[in-house]
């Protein structure tokens, strides 16, 4: 029982050691931030590793996300002859949920996972405390390009799959449900009103912060060689995957009441 | 001068260094031996200010690296000159970027005379023209070398080395051992080596102290050493297996 207790107790300081990690992270990531110089070329490569070359698993992704939510939607909807309404479902869906959310996890997946991969090396192979006796802060060196990149291109990403989730189920329901291409496209956009798209694009926002600083902190805080690069890197998935999920759940109902 | 007082680090329930002290002058080459896991790199990263101390003071010039702040600390950092265990060179970079990383970043200097001082301090390791090959083309002993050029590009006063002739050929290990007292003699520096190469120690050292059971047990020249009737550091020193280090005791 006391030993019960004293695990308890250990696990419960080590969370709060973790999240007090985390937000240290992000304020040391924000005052950096500001701090002349910005690595222009670093932010660049970043951008492109981040947003260029998540292109083509994003739009896997999304087209069929929103060919697979046409057909499931047209099984009940035909049922009430209302199939003109799946245009509808399937953009404000996009739009509102599974663009900013997969998107989100197919980053954390990716690209999450290969920041923590990259910098937990760095931290085993002592490449970070080198960092720091040549006078570089790692923070400024390696996070703050990261964190731009990713606050940048997750929503460019997003904006991206929600258009080619429409264009997924825009030709199951033109060319499978034979849905009237006018109808379908004036019933995608008739529904979607600025905030629909305003609330997705600010939850992939956070949804960036959140990848970035869990996948930098868990690369920072590696330790054990290889296996640990990759226990880190697990780790730091499973964490964001967790973080998005439960931080899209506290978002979508802030905006139900926010924005009714 | 680097003064160590009553230095403690402990990690967990493992107490690394516990009230050492030990003093270390200018231009002294400063060899720091002891068994492998006994914090001798510990020692190294508190003296760069890389770990903060449980308790007690690292002194450089009279000031506590422990509560200088980031600018102070990295403007102290920039007299040092620091060479890894695994030379730490910077995989995404090539070698010549590698060398020159510390003038890009904390100086103006034109590109053709950075790249001057990177082929520079190259040619002092006997490495002329590899700047453009990556970390991964390189030998072990390359590596090792490159990150001392890294080390030496910026001109620093002090140099740290950690285990400098480990996983490099016995061959290899003597050149290093002469670039190091090259560099010294060169550049007027002061070196801080940890290692447990003994041979190493003995060529390259004005003075060895002895790390055990986070302590230093014993300092004087080579020749000091070498006749020390201390059973610890004779164990040690001659490489015996019985004596009153035992395989846990550090």
């Amino acid at each position: 029982m006391r030993d019960m207790i004293k695990k308890l107790g250990q696990r419960t300081v080590n969370f709060f050691i973790y999240i007090g990690g985390i937000f240290h992270l992000l304020i040391s990531t924000l005052f950096q931030l500001v701090v002349p110089p910005l690595r222009r070329k670093e932010i660049f490569t970043q951008m492109y590793k981040v947003g260029v070359l998540s292109f083509p698993i994003v739009f896997l992704v999304a087209f069929f996300t929103g060919m697979v939510l046409a057909l499931q939607s047209a099984y009940q909807l035909t049922k009430m002859n209302a199939q003109i309404y799946i245009s509808s479902l399937v953009a404000l869906s996009m739009v509102r949920e599974l663009g900013p959310v997969l998107t989100a996890l197919v980053i954390a997946g990716r690209v999450g996972a290969s920041i923590t991969a990259e910098l937990g090396t760095m931290k085993v192979t002592e490449q970070i405390d080198a960092l720091e006796t040549l006078a570089v802060n790692p923070v400024k060196y390696l996070v703050v390009p990261r964190f731009i990149a990713l606050c940048v291109m997750l929503p460019i990403l997003t904006v991206y799959a929600d258009f080619l989730g429409i264009i997924g189920g825009y030709l199951i329901g033109v060319y499978k449900l034979l849905i009237g291409h006018t109808i379908y496209i004036k019933m995608t956009f008739d529904p979607l009103l600025f905030k629909d798209l305003f609330t997705g694009l600010l939850k992939s926002f956070v949804f960036a912060i959140i990848i970035c600083i869990i996948s930098c902190y868990e690369g920072f805080r590696t330790e054990g060689g290889a296996e640990g690069v990759g226990r880190a890197t697990t780790l730091s998935v499973v964490t964001s995957f967790i973080m998005i999920i439960m931080a899209d759940c506290l978002f979508t109902a802030l905006f139900y009441f926010v924005f009714p | 001068m680097i003064e160590i007082i009553n230095l403690s680090k402990s990690f967990g329930d493992s107490k690394v260094l516990d009230n050492l002290n030990l003093t270390i002058n200018s231009d002294e080459a400063m060899v720091i031996i002891g068994r492998s896991g006994c914090g001798k790199s510990v020692l190294l990263k508190h003296i760069i200010g890389l770990l903060r101390p449980d308790s007690g003071q690292v002194l450089m010039d009279g000031n506590d690296i422990a509560k200088m702040d980031y600018k102070n600390l990295d403007e102290l950092r920039l007299r040092f000159g620091m060479l890894f265990q695994g030379a730490a060179l910077f995989d995404s970079m090539t070698v010549g970027e590698n060398v020159g990383f510390a003038l890009r970043e904390h100086t103006d200097m034109k590109e053709d005379l950075l790249r001057e001082k990177v082929a520079e301090a190259l040619g002092m390791v006997g490495l002329k023209g590899i700047e453009d090959l990556t970390p991964a083309e390189l030998s072990g002993g390359m590596r090792k070398r490159v990150g001392l050029a890294r080390a030496i590009c910026n001109n620093p006063k002090i140099i740290l080395y950690d285990e400098p002739t480990t996983g490099v050929d016995p061959v290899m290990a003597d050149a290093v051992n002469e670039l190091i007292i090259d560099l010294n003699h060169k550049l007027k520096v002061t070196s801080i080596v940890v290692t447990h190469d003994m041979v190493s120690a003995y060529k390259i050292a004005t003075r060895i102290a002895m790390l055990y059971k986070g302590r230093i047990i014993a300092v004087g020249t080579p020749e000091e050493i070498k006749n020390s009737q201390d059973p610890v550091v004779r164990q040690f020193i001659t490489g015996a297996s019985k004596g009153p280090i035992t395989e846990n005791g550090g």
